[in-house]
């Protein structure tokens, strides 16, 4: 096993010239996961691009800067981009050992969304404002936190050899830390970042190994407590109506349904090559909400076409197949679980957030991933790009 | 790659992973899927919908072109008026459907509360005007006349009044220029209602909801002219319809105007003669009925004879074209329509009809030398003539012995016409008609002449009138039969054994159908138009004209000016001989016939005139009174329903009006200045490119400055012209059904 310390290149053998290092066999270059980090960069540029389309009208908004919020999504990019090279840096067994630091630190950003600090954006109440502009959602780190810590304790006697699959005792310490903050967010109340945290234990789970009883069971769960949240009024009347809107949005095409209506408009009126970029008349007429974050799917629809959304779509692709990779061939069952985690997420959150805009699912209020406008879920992501490629350079290279 | 050593992993995970790819995978081809769905294969109507989405029509109306008379004083045209209107859309978004906000409303505007309501109800078939026909999305006029004060008031406390606008606007205005009114033939408007946009909506001239429709008269048969096209400018706009860019824009086009051959001063000289004379007719008294005539309906056309342009066309009653504008008041449209009106919407000179009484001759006459009859030939011109037991008498049972066919025109010897008519009809075979076409020379030349349907003039809803030949007994029989064979009684009353008689035998052409129809009486009937321009085509030679009012439709910049030319409608089944010999009898008529007393002292010599009067019987009412005359340029008809006479009714009143039209004094001598027209207008108005109209000054009243100039003129022929009871020689006059009036000193207006 040389992958651990492959990491530092060693110091005997003469010094190599610099380009040489960087490309040499065994090198971190060589070795990194470049199609994962080229989709995720062309996807935030492209993000860029659509933020810009969708915001540089819209004044009461930008503060009359039409880069404004282009300025800041290649600033949240760049830093995103530094988070990743720090993961790499520390490795994701470095940041093992941190995990439960890790998830203390998450869990009380949650908790502080609820306490007056927090700021209610939506109808949900899951924002901290931090002034001059900046704010946070710490329930885009909480998902981290929920596939490192479950990954920690789901792992952790498998990898030392001790059986093959995580028993039930562990894995209820898993779900029981997953819980916690789940139940939390429950309350701001977002339902999309919890249905995305659900997804990520389904994840985390399967990759595990753990007992089938236990997936089927989780499933089953989740349909009980669907028909439980519906039956016990715990959500808004504003959720409810987002679902009746998904299901026939021209039942109320001004009101609620009128997200649904006019995202579908400005997409479907996009055809093969779409609108040409900034000539969108549904971007430019500011007809879909929320379009920098929930919504910028719409705005490659229409300005960009089949083509250009299918591009999304195929880069993420791409960096989906990739991350299965690192997860099916790394070689320890802990870097499988946060790979499989990651995957989970990012799956998750792009068929929804996409899905939401194409009206094959319900309204939420999920990021696409990279494209949407928004710091946390920005660096959130890098982050979890970051451990992709940590886990694929620390693994050993077979051949 | 290919062998996984020393991992934890074992294949129940592996298998899990691939299963977690596959999923993934299929999850981003439903995406793509989908959106291949959205954009290629539904693309086309999302993309419809998306310009819809994003475009708002702005609508700037077209100003409506104005109506001009023949030297460009505007009959119609617009002015500003501070409208006052209501949204009913934000009315009814109230609680108590805008009811607070009206009666508010009605308190600043001086207005009843009750009154402002029914403005703003929409019409059906139960709700009675005033009320809103037009579509419910147009802001509803409700004054036209607030004061710049009250506009202020409204505009100001603008929280005060949701829903309510105070906006000038161009407003159609008829000016009634020299007190000519003109009313019938200019006709109104009203707004455009839902079911006219729908039937519009794809033809090369839609409505807009904010457009107003011609109804009646000239506004109707030329609304497509005058409308003009109104702007439409489409933006495309934001979410909140801010405007994000203009996407095509088609400027206003503003209607054009219409040159009409209406002279305002004529008109207002016509109108003034037909008042005057139905005024003093209601003075005279009819022995008939032993009581006043009543004069209640009448009309006058004046045409130019070579042309069968109308210079002017008046029918009374008359009302004000005013109150249409901004919305008509209950009050006033009960008075235009209801049952108890006279009905002063309808222009009796193309909608009003009635027996032509003998002015009909000059047909009869054109029959009788068309059948064969020799126009010098000695027609015996007895007091009566009788047939079967019947007797029909000669008016006042004069007896003329065998005269010309143009002497029995000129003094209207009914039994000549009679006889004739007789005669052709025992020819055709009698009752029983011959097989094979009965000749109906008669009916035939009627139907020449164009009556029993439209001249085909300019106007609206005109009527035919009706010639009762054979065709038309056989169809009135049949649609009547069974009333009158039910009240019919063999021994009753006059009318049930008139229903008997037809009966029996109502789809025949009886011996005294035949002759009374020779003389205008009986089932003809005959519109003053219809007059005009048969007597025009007398006047002219042989040629009828469509009657035309308009004469050029001129765009608003003046640039294209489309002229209205004079249409043949057909010639008269007449020789130019027997023109002649018309022509020469009836100028006898003004110097010794039945008009002669009310035409003393004309300068014939230097004026032509020609006349044949008429007096047609109506069934329990009083007689209707014909003028029908022409000079050399002119034709003058005149009709005014119970009120005697032709000359005795109208003589003075058709006078007047070639007085005014040549000049002519109270004396007999002719003043060229003071004619108002004394050869028909040629050219059209200029109208500038800026749309300014070259129009001469009109004094405030026409009438009123004749009656000065004579007053100043002569010396007071009025008083000493006695009248009738010298002026009447009774020779002349006898054919006249009535008794010409007694007093009535001759009017010297002109």
């Amino acid at each position: 096993m040389t992958g651990a310390n492959s990491f530092s290149v060693s110091g005997y053998g003469p010094e190599r010239a610099g380009w040489t290092r960087i490309f040499a066999r065994d090198s971190l270059a060589r070795r990194l996961d470049w199609p994962i980090l080229l989709a995720a960069l062309a996807l935030s540029l492209i993000g860029s691009v659509l933020v810009y389309s969708a915001t540089r009208n819209r004044t009461e908004i930008n503060q009359g800067d039409q880069y404004y919020f282009l300025i800041r999504h290649l600033m949240n990019t760049g830093i995103g981009f530094a988070l990743m090279v720090g993961t790499v840096w520390l490795g994701h067994r470095t940041l093992r050992n941190v995990v439960p630091v890790l998830y203390g630190i998450s869990l009380l950003g949650v908790l502080m969304v609820l306490t007056p600090l927090g700021a209610t954006i939506n109808g949900s109440r899951n924002w901290i404002v931090l002034g001059g502009g900046f704010s946070l959602q710490p329930a885009e780190f909480v998902k981290v936190s929920i596939i490192l810590g479950m990954a920690m304790i789901l792992a952790a006697r498998v990898d030392a050899g001790d059986r093959p699959y995580p028993d039930h005792r562990t894995v209820l310490q898993a779900l029981g830390l997953a819980a916690v903050p789940i139940l939390i967010v429950l309350l701001m109340p977002d339902l999309g970042t919890v249905l995305a945290m659900v997804a990520i234990i389904l994840g985390v789970l399967l990759a595990s190994g753990a007992s089938n009883r236990w997936i089927f069971g989780l499933l089953a769960a989740g349909v009980l407590g669907c028909v439980a949240i519906w039956q016990l009024h715990i959500l808004d009347e504003y959720q409810i109506n987002r679902f009746a809107a998904f299901a026939n949005p021209d039942l109320d095409p001004a009101g609620v349904g009128y997200n649904t209506n006019q995202a579908r408009i400005a997409i479907g009126s996009g055809g093969l090559t779409g609108a040409g970029l900034f000539h969108g008349s549904q971007t430019t007429g500011q007809f879909v909400p929320e379009q920098q974050t929930d919504f910028v799917f719409t705005v490659a629809g229409e300005e960009l076409g089949f083509l250009g959304a299918g591009l999304i779509i195929v880069l993420l692709g791409v960096l989906l197949w990739r991350a299965c990779r690192i997860a099916r061939e790394t070689t320890e069952l802990y870097g499988t679980i946060v790979a499989a985690g990651i995957v989970a997420w990012f799956a998750f959150q792009s068929f929804e957030n996409i899905g939401m805009t194409l009206g094959i699912m319900p309204v939420t209020g999920l990021p696409l991933p990279f494209v949407s406008y928004g710091g946390s879920s920005m660096f959130a992501v890098w982050v979890a790009v970051g451990l992709l490629q940590s886990i694929r350079v620390q693994r050993p290279m077979s051949a | 790659m290919t062998n996984i050593p020393e991992t934890g992993r074992t294949p129940r995970v592996q298998i899990r992973l691939v299963v977690i790819q596959i999923l993934v995978l299929s999850l981003l081809g439903t995406l793509g899927g989908r959106l291949w769905y959205l954009q290629i294969r539904e693309g086309a109507s999302y993309q419809k919908e998306a310009s819809g989405n994003h475009v708002q029509q702005v609508v700037q109306p077209a100003v409506r072109g104005s109506i001009l008379d023949a030297r460009g004083v505007p009959l119609a045209d617009n002015e500003t008026r501070l409208v006052v209107s209501a949204s009913r859309t934000d009315l009814l978004k109230m609680k108590d459907d805008g009811k607070a906000v009206l009666t508010k409303l009605a308190k600043v505007l001086g207005m009843k509360p009750e009154e402002v309501m029914q403005k703003v109800r929409l019409c059906d078939a139960k709700t009675p005007q005033p009320c809103w026909n037009g579509s419910p999305y147009q802001p509803i006029p409700i004054t036209d006349e607030a004061t710049p004060r009250q506009a202020l008031q409204i505009r100001e406390r603008s929280e005060d009044f949701p829903g309510i606008t105070a906006e000038p606007e161009a407003v159609r205005r008829y000016p009634a220029p020299g007190k000519s009114n003109t009313a019938q033939v200019l006709g109104y408007l009203s707004p455009v209602t839902d079911d006219e946009i729908q039937q519009a909506k794809d033809t090369d001239s839609p409505y807009l909801r904010s457009d107003q429709v011609g109804r009646s008269g000239l506004e109707r048969e030329y609304d497509k002219e005058l409308r003009g096209k109104a702007g439409v400018t489409r933006y495309e706009v934001d979410n909140l319809g801010r405007v994000i860019g203009k996407a095509k824009s088609d400027a206003a086009e503003p209607g054009s105007n219409l040159v009409t051959s209406i002279d305002s001063r004529v008109q207002r000289i016509a109108e003034y003669e037909l008042n005057t004379a139905m005024k003093k007719a209601r003075e005279q008294y009819d022995k008939i009925t032993g009581e006043n005539y009543k004069a209640d309906s009448g009309a006058v056309v004046v045409m130019e004879a070579k042309t069968g342009r109308i210079v002017a066309m008046a029918s009374a009653p008359t009302y004000d074209p005013n109150v249409w504008v901004g919305g008509i008041s209950a009050k006033d449209y009960k008075k235009l329509t209801g049952k108890d009106s006279d009905y002063p919407l309808l222009n009796r000179a193309i909608q009003g009809q009635s027996a032509p009484g003998s002015t009909f001759k000059v047909v009869s006459t054109a029959a009788a030398v068309e059948a064969g009859y020799v126009w010098d030939g000695g027609y015996p011109c007895t007091s009566s003539y009788s047939v079967g037991g019947q007797v029909f008498k000669n008016f006042e049972g004069e007896n003329f012995g065998p005269i010309s066919l143009g002497r029995a025109l000129e003094v209207s010897c009914d039994t000549v016409f009679y006889g004739l008519a007789d005669r052709e009809w025992k020819k055709d075979g009698g009752i029983n008609p011959k097989k094979g076409e009965p000749k109906d020379y008669f009916y035939k030349a009627a139907h020449q002449f164009g009556l029993g349907k439209e001249t085909g003039v300019d106007l609206p809803n005109e009527v035919t009138g009706r010639v009762p030949d054979r065709q038309w007994k056989e169809a009135y029989w049949k649609a009547n039969k069974a009333v009158w064979c039910k009240t019919g009684k063999k021994d009753g009353s006059y009318v049930e054994k008139i229903a008997y008689e037809n009966c029996l035998e109502g789809n025949k052409m009886r011996e005294g159908d035949s002759i009374n129809y020779s003389i205008g009486q009986g089932d003809t009937l005959v519109t003053p138009i219809q007059e005009a321009m048969i007597y025009g085509a007398l006047a002219n030679g042989g040629t009828e004209y469509v009657p035309t009012i308009g004469k050029a439709i001129v765009s608003a910049d003046g640039k294209t000016v489309k002229e209205i030319k004079p249409q043949v409608k057909a010639k008269l089944p007449v020789s130019q001989a027997t023109l002649k010999g018309m022509d020469k009898a009836l100028a006898g008529v003004i110097t010794s016939g039945t008009a002669a007393w009310k035409f003393q002292g004309w300068p014939q010599d230097k004026i032509t005139l020609h006349a044949k009067t008429g007096t047609a019987e109506v069934y329990g009412k009083q007689t209707t009174s014909w003028l029908a005359t022409y000079s050399k340029d002119y034709t003058v008809v005149m009709t005014i329903a119970q009120a005697g006479t032709g000359s005795g009714a109208s003589g003075e009143a058709v006078r007047g009006i070639y007085s005014a039209l040549y000049g002519v004094q109270a004396d007999g001598s002719i003043d060229k200045k003071k004619a108002l027209l004394p050869t028909p207008q040629k050219g059209l108005p200029k109208v500038k490119t800026d749309g300014t109209i070259d129009s001469p000054k009109v004094s405030k009243d026409p009438v009123k400055d004749l009656q000065k100039a004579e007053e100043q003129g002569a010396t007071a022929p009025d008083e000493t012209q006695p009248g009738a009871t010298t002026a009447s020689p009774t020779a002349t006059n006898r054919n006249t059904r009535r008794r010409p009036r007694r007093r009535g000193s001759r009017r010297m207006l002109t």
